[in-house]
């Protein structure tokens, strides 16, 4: 679980992980170890205040380098929000989250459609499943040229949709995207806002924690 | 031209020239004001003093209108009340016991002029400040809210300022990551000049975590920690600069209005608090109004002994300025600190972890004044308390304007035509679906983050904000912000009453047990006698209601001046009423929130009200005749009620009824729960028109199990609460009977979140 200088959803997915089974571990952006953790999350919020551009800066964090070397290796890596902005910006993912299309912050209940239920975050859902969740952001529309939109369809990439119209305006409805390997997935939704009826619209978001959770497990057993 | 050598107005430097002119009355000084600022130094105050004096006397900073009639509040609060009270009116924010050691701090203050003038940047550091107030209180931000008030929709400059300071709040807000759950959004025409935006923030901390600002401690260090200090939010002082500097010195003027930058305020919330739990703070004060020159001039006049400060080690972000611009400076997101000496290393430290400026700038010195030097002279050197706590004080006359006031509450509601047959109900029912001010708020709340830290369990939409505060017990807060100013107009006492009593009737409904209350008390000219009687009634109407119902006012805010011309606002005294929720998995959701088939049961009793109600307002555009009849002793026993079932878990879900009646409140019940429900209107009143749209005070709908409603009926008979069962949930659409016929929820909701995106385009595509 990563802090950077305004972070804020950190706390939100701790809880997330410690709700699935596991246990949260706190990483500083200014270090250089990842304390041997077996899954990294990349939280929301407006990391360095998201001058620059969103997560531009928060890309180039000690810490970030260290993400960027274990994801090489496998490691599942997850960015919500903010998270997914900085994973693209780092280069883990392709394309780039830009201002909502109607340019205002946006903090809506919202139902995704899973597409891709083999990645490490996804293994605990099937495609089709629908979830619902929160989004909530001011730049959360996701972009790319043709060539690479083509090319995250046309290999299953596309993880997570908005099943009504994306709200921001994003390419092709995406809310979430993988790499080749699916190990580190990025979406501008919050599952980790949806994992208790009480303080959420649904427990829907606990699958991913769960996923990565039981894909580890297995992976050390 | 060539600029002469400028010459530092030390304090030596104005005991040689006694008489040099000073432009008092430009920065607001009256001319008793000024003669007494030289009687209490003995001499002319330089250009420092003269800054600091003329903020720290302002209305803003003193208080001086408003002081005599506020003491009230203290004179009225009985000691049962002030039992759960840790700290009061005269902190940052005032502090209430919450049980298992928790303690909750809260407050309301306003940002009206600055977000007029600049609608982002005055609605954003509305927030920023707000935050600091609950922060210097030793506890973490937990919560934000805003009630606003602006012109009518379709005025032209609303469509300037609403966008900005919505987003300005939520800009702010959702970088600082604080859940946005309670507030308010009015249109009324008497904010067209001059709209309110009230900033609330609620923290929590351990109570033993409690701080207060005070300067103690010969020795003891002070630091200023934060952003660094620049030429914005200066304001009138700038009067000074120009004095000093001639025409030509090319400076650039920067906006009087200060400029926020959230993510420096979230970094230094958290350094804050691991400052607090490292034991490194004996005293901590926020820089908001007034700056450095309040900071320091509070800390010192509320400790134990003096303080020197240097100038010279504040970090600043502009050359060139002056001792006055450094000390009025309104830069945000800065905080001062009296630290121990042995403890400053450690301080630094964690200032340094967080990227966080921190600069020690003056001590705590024996004696009682406050001495402050600058470039090796001392500008400043004066008795603190004459700055801070001992300011002019005004008894401005208070009169009832007779005429008007009688004209006003003769002109009543029960001329106006009403709607007759079923139809014309059922369509005045749709048509106040979608008025202004009863229409869906989401254009303004989707701009808000609600879920951030995970912790809300009610916020926009839901009668009051619920927030789980310990995750453990599920214990929690509950809070909610009201005021109907037209009540306030028609009658003073019982209009500040009704606002009370709805805030405090609004946290019942959510199933918590009101605790505590703050105030915004925004009001026209103090100088307009009328306009002190408002503020006066309004006053003794809150803390006389506040009596009865044994719930203190723990701090707030006055605002006056707020009027376009010789036309002042309403009166609004914004009430905020927080309560307890000892577990927060009972909290009671919103609506028709339980399954069909409930029974849906009318709490309280309707009489035939209409004086400043909406429907008069939107349909007639008139206000006159008497406010609705407030009884706060019902609704004590109607808060028990309610907190009672809620704790057994009875209710399946509530609403509270308020602007626009029983009508608006089935239909805001029916579209939260996302189901219709069936309503004889005869078990309310006699008249349809009345049942559904009379404002009658003290007055919650709720559902329960169908086989549990007699069980409730009863326990409402032995509480003295009327009660009656008025019909059951299901369906898709509002059946109102014969006598108004039947809404589709498909109509209604299109009525109701159809006008706020017509009047400022949509949020989302």
């Amino acid at each position: 679980m990563i802090t950077f200088p305004g972070t804020l959803d950190d706390v939100d997915a701790a809880r997330a992980v410690r709700r699935a089974g596991a246990e949260a571990v706190p990483l500083w952006h200014g270090d250089h170890d990842l304390r041997g953790v077996d899954a990294v999350v990349v939280p929301g919020g407006f990391s360095y205040g998201d001058y620059l551009r969103a997560g531009a800066i928060a890309s180039l964090a000690p810490i970030m380098r260290e993400v960027v070397d274990a994801a090489g290796r496998g490691l599942p890596v997850l960015g919500i929000c903010n998270g997914f902005q900085i994973l693209c910006e780092a280069h883990l993912l392709p394309g780039a989250l830009v201002a909502n299309a109607g340019l205002h912050f946006l903090c809506r209940d919202l139902v995704l459609t899973v597409e891709n239920g083999r990645t490490a975050w996804t293994a605990d859902y099937a495609a089709g499943d629908q979830l619902l969740v929160p989004l909530k952001s001011q730049e959360g529309r996701y972009v790319a040229d043709a060539a690479t939109l083509d090319e995250l369809e046309g290999e299953g990439r596309v993880v997570f949709r908005y099943r009504d119209g994306a709200p921001n305006g994003s390419a092709r409805n995406i809310a979430g995207v993988t790499n080749a390997a699916g190990n580190v997935v990025g979406l501008m939704p919050h599952p980790e806002h949806a994992t208790s009826t009480l303080t959420g619209p649904s427990e829907d978001g606990l699958g991913l924690f769960t996923s990565v959770l039981r894909a580890t497990v297995a992976a050390g057993s | 031209m060539t600029q002469s050598q400028v010459q530092v107005d030390s304090v030596s430097h104005a005991e040689a020239t006694p008489q040099a002119p000073q432009p008092y009355r430009e920065l607001g000084l009256k001319d008793d004001e000024y003669a007494r600022i030289r009687e209490i130094l003995g001499r002319r105050p330089t250009d420092a003093e003269l800054a600091m004096y003329s903020v720290m006397w302002s209305e803003h900073c003193s208080y001086k209108s408003s002081k005599v009639h506020l003491s009230y509040f203290g004179e009225t609060t009985t000691e049962e009340m002030r039992s759960a009270m840790l700290a009061g009116i005269g902190e940052n924010a005032g502090v209430v016991s919450i049980g298992d050691d928790w303690a909750v701090t809260f407050k309301v203050e306003s940002h009206n002029h600055p977000s007029y003038v600049e609608p982002y940047q005055g609605a954003a550091t509305g927030v920023g400040g707000i935050v600091r107030d609950i922060m210097a209180m030793g506890a973490r931000p937990i919560a934000v809210g805003d009630p606003l008030r602006f012109g009518p929709i379709d005025a032209e400059d609303t469509a300037r300022v609403l966008p900005g300071i919505v987003a300005g709040v939520g800009g702010y807000g959702n970088c600082l990551g604080l859940p946005n759950v309670a507030g308010e959004v009015v249109f009324d025409p008497s904010y067209a000049g001059n709209p309110l935006v009230n900033a609330l923030c609620v923290g929590a901390l351990k109570r033993e975590d409690l701080h207060l600002a005070f300067a103690s401690g010969t020795g003891n260090k002070i630091i200023l920690f934060g952003a660094t200090t620049g030429l914005d939010g200066i304001g009138g002082v700038s009067v000074l600069a120009s004095e000093t500097f001639g025409e030509n010195t090319g400076r650039k003027k920067l906006p009087s209005v200060q400029v926020g930058d959230p993510f420096t305020e979230k970094v230094l919330i958290e350094c804050c608090l691991e400052l607090f739990a490292a034991g490194l703070v004996v005293g901590i004060q926020d820089l908001g109004g007034a700056g450095l020159s309040c900071a320091t001039s509070e800390l010192a006049s509320a400790g134990d002994g003096g303080m020197s400060v240097d100038l010279d080690a504040v970090p600043l972000r502009a050359t060139g300025m002056t001792a006055a611009e450094i000390l009025s400076s309104e830069s945000q997101e800065r905080m001062c600190a009296v630290v121990k000496p042995e403890h400053v290393e450690a301080f630094l430290a964690v200032c340094a972890k967080w990227d966080v400026l921190a600069s020690v700038i003056g001590e705590v010195t024996e004696g009682d004044r406050l001495v402050i030097t600058s470039g090796g002279e001392t500008v400043v050197d004066v008795p603190p308390r004459t700055v801070a706590h001992e300011g002019p004080v005004y008894r401005r006359p208070v009169a009832r304007d007779e005429v008007q006031q009688d004209a006003l509450n003769a002109d009543l509601p029960d001329r106006l035509p009403r709607p007759e047959t079923p139809s014309e109900l059922r369509a005045e029912v749709l048509r106040m679906a979608g008025s202004p001010n009863l229409a869906s708020r989401a254009w303004v709340t989707d701009q808000y983050d609600r879920y951030v830290r995970g912790n809300t369990v009610a916020a926009h939409g839901a009668d009051a904000g619920v927030v789980q505060v310990d995750e453990e017990t599920g214990r929690g807060i509950s809070v909610a912000t009201d005021c109907n100013a037209r009540f306030v107009a028609l009658d003073p006492y019982t209009g500040a009453q009704l606002a009370l009593a709805e805030a405090y009737r609004n946290v019942a409904t959510s199933g918590a047990v009101p605790l505590a209350v703050t105030d915004c008390l925004n009001f026209g000219s103090p100088e307009d006698p009328h306009v002190m009687w408002q503020f006066q009634q309004a006053i003794r109407g809150i803390a006389d209601g506040c009596a009865v119902l044994g719930t203190p006012v723990t701090g707030g805010n006055v605002s006056f001046y707020n009027q376009t011309g010789s036309t002042a606002i309403l009166p609004t005294p914004v009430v905020g009423v927080l309560g307890v929720i000892e577990d927060v998995r009972r909290a009671v959701r919103s609506g028709f929130a339980g399954a069909d088939g409930d029974a849906v049961i009318l709490l309280g009793s309707t009489a035939a009200e209409f004086g400043g109600s909406e429907w008069a307002h939107e349909v007639h555009g008139h206000l006159g005749g008497y406010p609705p009849a407030v009884d706060l002793e019902h609704e004590r026993r109607l808060a028990g009620l309610l907190a009672a079932a809620a704790a057994d878990g009875e209710l399946t879900g509530s609403h509270d009824l308020s602007d626009g009646g029983l009508a608006q409140g089935l239909v805001e019940a029916a579209l939260a729960g996302g189901r219709g429900a069936r309503i004889d209107l005869a078990e309310v009143h006699d008249d349809a028109f009345t049942a559904l749209f009379s404002e009658s005070a003290g007055r919650v709908l709720v559902t329960v199990a169908a086989d549990a409603a007699d069980a409730l009926l009863a326990r409402a008979a032995d509480a003295g609460v009327p009660a009656v069962r008025i019909g059951g949930t299901g369906g898709t659409a509002l059946d109102l009977g014969d006598a108004a016929g039947t809404l589709a929820l498909d109509e209604l909701r299109a009525a109701w979140e159809a006008t706020l995106p017509a009047r400022f385009g949509p949020v989302s595509v």
